[in-house]
């Protein structure tokens, strides 16, 4: 299981953007794409993500996955089909051998929700006090 | 405040980055990896001992690193072909990353070396995610493990650059189906070449290393449609690069 892996990973990246970032305080979420065909199991990760973010400034945060489903397209016929489980990536129509995988082997950190030391910036003018 | 910031970043672009690295500096060298990646107990270590009895044989040089859990025995039995070899404990880690194999390389790779195996753990799961840095990759499957065994690990056999069958020998005795693992292959795998290999009885000797020897000189490999990055993007590593990362926050 290299789902441990994967999730130090991720908060390695995280703690970098957070670092470059400057003035974050704590880390509230990530969102995760992982593909279908990645070989990356979302409830292991979760779980070893829950772990490893212990004494971190992620403590507490919450992984949020996004699967994408594996979908590929037949370069000769231009035929397009899901490609399932286990994986079918020669063309269903014509068996023509040159395909492409249009999406399924994503494993990628899509974004992430943070606290910092900002204040926000007001968008409008201040209602004037009443007197 | 709380604060929603896009980072758009391959999880894996630290060991891709590292791996890149290690690829153009051993290719800057003359030495080119090849990544061997089985379950365990599928033969890997008694066909690469015949392999690299061969490449000595043909005055190639070679070395070889094994990985495991524990124990030196593979090592032990590789080093029976007068090869460098190398042996690397894991200590429970189910897989070999790119930094890992950079590190046992610093100072023990022969110079001469132009063919690096590595012996990846015995996992079909794991090793799958992580380049090695290598130029190609063989998955290896005994006629035991069963003609299904490309489709229940789909991304270690859909990524394959070569894909050898192990122990035919004994293929009659356990029923093996050629055609359906081929065609169970080639579902996940369109166009990759399968070969047979009897390391006891000497059948389909050879042709690891004259594959990996083509590679090491320029040949064009098989690219696997699953090693394609989507959107015909061409290459799997990010551009994202330190300060390069995109960090668009949103109010």
């Amino acid at each position: 299981m290299h789902e441990m892996s994967i999730a130090m990973a991720v908060i390695g990246q995280v703690e970098e953007a957070a670092e470059r970032a400057g003035d974050v305080t704590a880390v509230r979420s990530v969102r995760l794409q992982v593909g279908e065909l990645a070989g990356v199991v979302p409830d292991a990760l979760s779980f070893c993500f829950e772990l490893a973010c212990a004494g971190t400034l992620l403590e507490g945060a919450e992984l949020v996955t996004d699967t994408v489903p594996g979908r590929a397209r037949c370069t000769p016929c231009a035929h397009e089909w899901a490609v399932g489980m286990p994986p079918l990536l020669s063309c269903p129509l014509c068996d023509g051998g040159a395909t492409d995988l249009l999406s399924g082997r994503e494993l990628q950190i899509v974004g992430v929700q943070w606290e910092d030391g900002r204040t926000p910036v007001p968008t409008a003018q201040p209602i004037p006090e009443e007197r | 405040m709380c604060r929603v910031v896009d980072l758009k970043q391959a999880v894996l672009a630290k060991n891709d980055r590292a791996a890149d690295a290690l690829r153009a500096g051993l290719a800057a060298r003359g030495t080119t990896v090849v990544n061997l990646l089985s379950s365990p107990g599928s033969g890997k270590t008694a066909l690469l001992e015949r392999e690299l009895g061969l490449a000595r044989e043909r005055s190639v040089p070679v070395a070889a690193l094994t990985a495991d859990l524990a124990t030196e025995n593979d090592a032990a039995r590789l080093a029976r072909s007068g090869v460098p070899v190398k042996q690397i404990l894991t200590d429970g880690l189910c897989h070999l990353e790119a930094g890992m194999l950079a590190r046992h390389l610093e100072g023990w790779l022969p110079d001469a070396a132009r063919l690096l195996f590595v012996e990846n753990v015995g996992n079909l799961v794991c090793p799958a995610s992580y380049d090695l840095g290598e130029t190609l990759r063989v998955v290896l499957a005994s006629v035991t493990e069963g003609e299904d065994k490309p489709l229940k690990y789909p991304t270690a056999f859909g990524l394959a650059h070569l894909v050898v069958v192990t122990k035919t020998d004994i293929a009659e005795a356990v029923e093996f189906d050629e055609a359906e693992f081929r065609a169970n292959v080639e579902r996940v795998n369109p166009g990759v070449e399968v070969v047979l290999t009897s390391a006891r009885r000497g059948l389909g000797l050879g042709t690891l290393l004259d594959r990996a020897l083509a590679a090491a000189d320029g040949a064009p490999v098989h690219a696997p449609v699953m090693a394609r990055e989507p959107h015909g993007h061409g290459h799997t590593h990010d551009h994202a690069d330190g300060a390069g990362v995109l960090t668009q926050p949103h109010s």
